[in-house]
């Protein structure tokens, strides 16, 4: 009995000021995971309008297009994306215009935008700049681990913020299915493969370029030279293509002449 | 320790293995002196002429009319949707085709599944979807199909809708892949514009349509009801099966949802024939396959190869070997972050294939090579994917939404030894009891990688602990409590 009561006398005296052992940051984390509810901000709450533009609502009837008239609601994946191609961000009037034009109920639609990644419901920076850690990218090329810290060093920020001056947003993602190219980088739309943590440097010197005197952006791509995903020291098959020749590569056995001679 | 309670003890093996080499002796003896043995084919070294993918390393442009001068698509198409359906699945099926998302299913077989008896009687449109969610870490094939032969796709899309009387295809793209996207989009206007698809495709009086459906992020759409879900603009939570997709599937029609690599060999597969196909790779695994190899290896590269070639030889020839060399390789995963790790012993003589993998315990899945060699911590590698299916599991059942933190916490405990020996079993034992009772693969997704780290790697967790006793000095209470935890009062429980 005694010996139970231990450990919880021992409880009992310790000190008052007990550390916490919880992570604290002062600036809110931006993870591709984050908070899953909505709260009203000044620049982001149900008030402010939004009203996709003309060209934008030209889009929208083709995008409609593709589903069945009374499976409409299956647009709302490319609509919000539309809408945040348009306001930058998926704030909450966008969710809630898109649930209007769609005849949805609007948490249909907050659910849709807080399950898939993709949304930002937070505004981002003009650069996106998504990195991959997964396995294949941690283990490839210099690994992934180099890659951030050498953005770590040139943004003077972590994973998941925003730099000052609000030209970079940074976060660690999950796979992007780039593996051979490893590792890569998404910012907004491209994929910049095959990185070493000079290369991304300067990548990013470049962007910020591009962002101050509307220089072009580097091209999209593999930074190491090679095109795509071939064997960097030289092709070790489909050297060269020839042009196709149905007498070489059709079948023999005329099975599709069968029918077919109309 | 459930491997070694189940191996039986020497001495038991000493006399069984004398028994039988007696037997053997006795049966064997014959009075010829040459055996006569099958010829040891070797697979692999598949020529140019041979592959399917011939724009890979992006020779020409993927327009349309390049790729019909130099990939023949489009070539007969004619002819070949005239065939009619029992015609293509026959042929799916004798090309012995097995489907390349990760599963290895016949496709033939999935894809007569939607014509099933008095299929013509029902009112419903019917749906081919292909899925194009390529996020499992390892792989990127389809996206060199999309934005190199996205041709090659669409016509795939016309003849296997035509093979299950689809009225339309749904290609679902993961949404990070936007260049891939609007070069297929590209591809699709041009093939509506040349009359390929769209009303009266290719002039057969067959009506068919290709849309692009992009995601947004999210690995779980990659299995096909959650696909399904996320088209139809909702969540992409699974669905239980029964009912399959082939009754009641995308918009509550029949639909079948199929890899991208799939449907892009079959224009090819019909136009050579089945026998050419199929007179690649081993019995039950034939046909050529996009390989991905990446991680330690010299020159990592996407390349299409005959299937059941040599693991060796596929990383050799293709991609400059492995760093250091051959004797310097720790470990593969041989088919995507889900399949089980194999060890060098095992890569050494490892072919490519779905059973041969299987004989493994491990998978070809995706054919997504992940090369390891000796400097790679594997702990943490796999501690990696852990964190991966954590974040990506998508919460609707419990045992794979617990489940993924739990093993998650418990493999970064493992990475820096930070652990209790039973507590390998205890992962293992959590592993095997999520494995099955998920509604989704991602449960075994999560589980194999572990289960594959611990059958092979178990001494590699074991010194790491006993290297963290020693540095800490003593047992870390189970959960990772220092020994010191308890003076400090920070235990909750008397049994930790």
């Amino acid at each position: 009995m005694a010996s139970k009561l231990l450990p919880r006398a021992s409880r009992l005296l310790r000190p008052i000021s007990t550390p916490q052992y919880r992570s604290f940051s002062a600036a809110p984390q931006r993870l591709s995971d984050s908070l899953m509810v909505h709260r009203n901000k000044p620049d982001n709450n149900p008030t402010l309008p939004f009203k996709f533009t003309e060209q934008n609502l030209k889009v929208v009837d083709e995008i409609l297009k593709r589903y069945p008239p009374q499976y409409k609601k299956g647009a709302v994946m490319p609509l919000l994306d539309l809408g945040q191609r348009q306001h930058g961000y998926t704030s909450i009037s966008v969710m809630n215009e898109v649930a209007r034009m769609l005849e949805m109920p609007p948490m249909r639609v907050y659910e849709v935008a807080t399950f898939y990644t993709m949304y930002n419901r937070e505004p981002v920076g003009k650069y996106f700049v998504q990195i991959c850690t997964t396995t294949p990218c941690q283990l490839g090329g210099c690994g992934s681990d180099a890659i951030v810290k050498a953005i770590n060093e040139h943004l003077g920020i972590t994973p998941g913020h925003t730099t000052e001056d609000g030209i970079f947003t940074y976060i660690e993602v999950e796979c992007l299915g780039a593996c051979v190219n490893a590792p890569m980088v998404q910012i907004n739309d491209d994929y910049y493969e095959d990185l070493t943590p000079e290369s991304i440097k300067t990548l990013l010197t470049a962007l910020k370029e591009s962002a101050t005197t509307g220089a072009p952006a580097p091209t999209p791509g593999p930074l190491s030279g090679r095109s795509t995903c071939e064997n960097s020291a030289g092709l070790t098959n489909l050297r060269e293509v020839p042009e196709w020749s149905p007498e070489l590569l059709m079948r023999k056995d005329g099975a599709l002449d069968g029918e077919a001679k109309q | 320790m459930i491997s070694r309670a189940a191996a039986p003890s020497t001495s038991t093996l000493a006399s069984l293995s004398s028994r039988s080499l007696r037997a053997q002796g006795a049966a064997a003896r014959s009075f010829a002196t040459v055996q006569e043995a099958p010829p040891v084919k070797h697979y692999g070294g598949l020529r140019d002429q041979d592959r399917i993918f011939t724009n890979l390393y992006g020779h020409h442009s993927p327009d349309l009319k390049s790729s019909m001068k130099y990939g023949g698509d489009w070539h007969r198409t004619k002819d070949i949707v005239l065939k009619g359906d029992d015609w293509l699945i026959s042929e799916i099926k004798a090309s012995g085709l097995r489907g390349r998302g990760g599963a290895g299913f016949p496709s033939g077989l999935k894809y007569s599944f939607m014509n099933t008896k008095d299929w013509d009687k029902d009112p419903r449109p019917r749906y081919l979807v292909v899925n194009a969610d390529e996020g499992e870490p390892g792989t990127c094939k389809d996206r060199e199909i999309m934005r190199k032969d996205p041709h090659k796709l669409i016509e795939g899309c016309l003849v296997v809708g035509r093979s299950m009387n689809a009225n339309a295809a749904y290609i679902y793209i993961r949404g990070e892949f936007y260049e891939e996207a609007t070069v297929l989009q590209q591809a699709i206007n041009e093939a509506y514009a040349a009359g390929y698809i769209g009303k009266n495709a290719c002039g057969t009086g067959y009506d068919f349509d290709v849309y692009i459906h992009r995601g947004m992020g999210a690995y779980i759409c990659g299995e096909e009801t959650s696909l399904i879900e996320s088209i139809e603009g909702k969540a992409g939570k699974p669905r239980l099966k029964p009912p399959f997709p082939a009754a009641v599937g995308l918009f509550g029609c029949p639909s079948t949802v199929t890899n991208v690599e799939t449907v892009a060999v079959v224009p090819t597969i019909v136009r050579r024939g089945a026998s050419w196909f199929s007179s690649f790779g081993r019995e039950r695994n034939a046909g050529t396959k996009l390989f991905c190899i990446s991680g330690h290896v010299n020159n990592p590269a996407t390349v299409e190869e005959e299937m059941s070639i040599s693991l060796r030889d596929l990383i050799e020839k293709h991609c400059g070997g492995v760093r250091g060399g051959w004797d310097n390789l720790l470990a593969v995963i041989p088919g995507g972050s889900s399949t089980p790790v194999i060890p060098k012993s095992v890569a050494d003589n490892q072919l490519m294939d779905f059973d041969a993998l299987k004989d493994s315990q491990s998978g070809l899945g995706t054919a997504a090579v992940i090369v390891m060699d000796k400097s790679t911590d594997i702990v943490r590698a796999i501690s990696r994917l852990s964190t991966f299916y954590k974040h990506e599991s998508c919460g609707q059942c419990t045992p794979c939404r617990e489940g993924s933190k739990w093993t998650m916490q418990m493999m970064q405990r493992m990475e820096t030894g930070n652990a209790r020996e039973r507590e390998i079993d205890m992962l293992q034992e959590l592993t095997k009891q999520v494995e099955g009772h998920t509604i989704c693969a991602l449960g075994e997704a999560f589980a194999w990688p572990i289960q594959g780290l611990i059958r092979h790697f178990r001494p590699e967790l074991e010194a790491r602990i006993r290297q963290y006793e020693k540095e800490i000095g003593g047992a870390p209470f189970a959960g990772g409590w220092k020994p010191s935890s308890r003076a400090e009062g920070k235990l909750i429980s008397p049994g930790m």
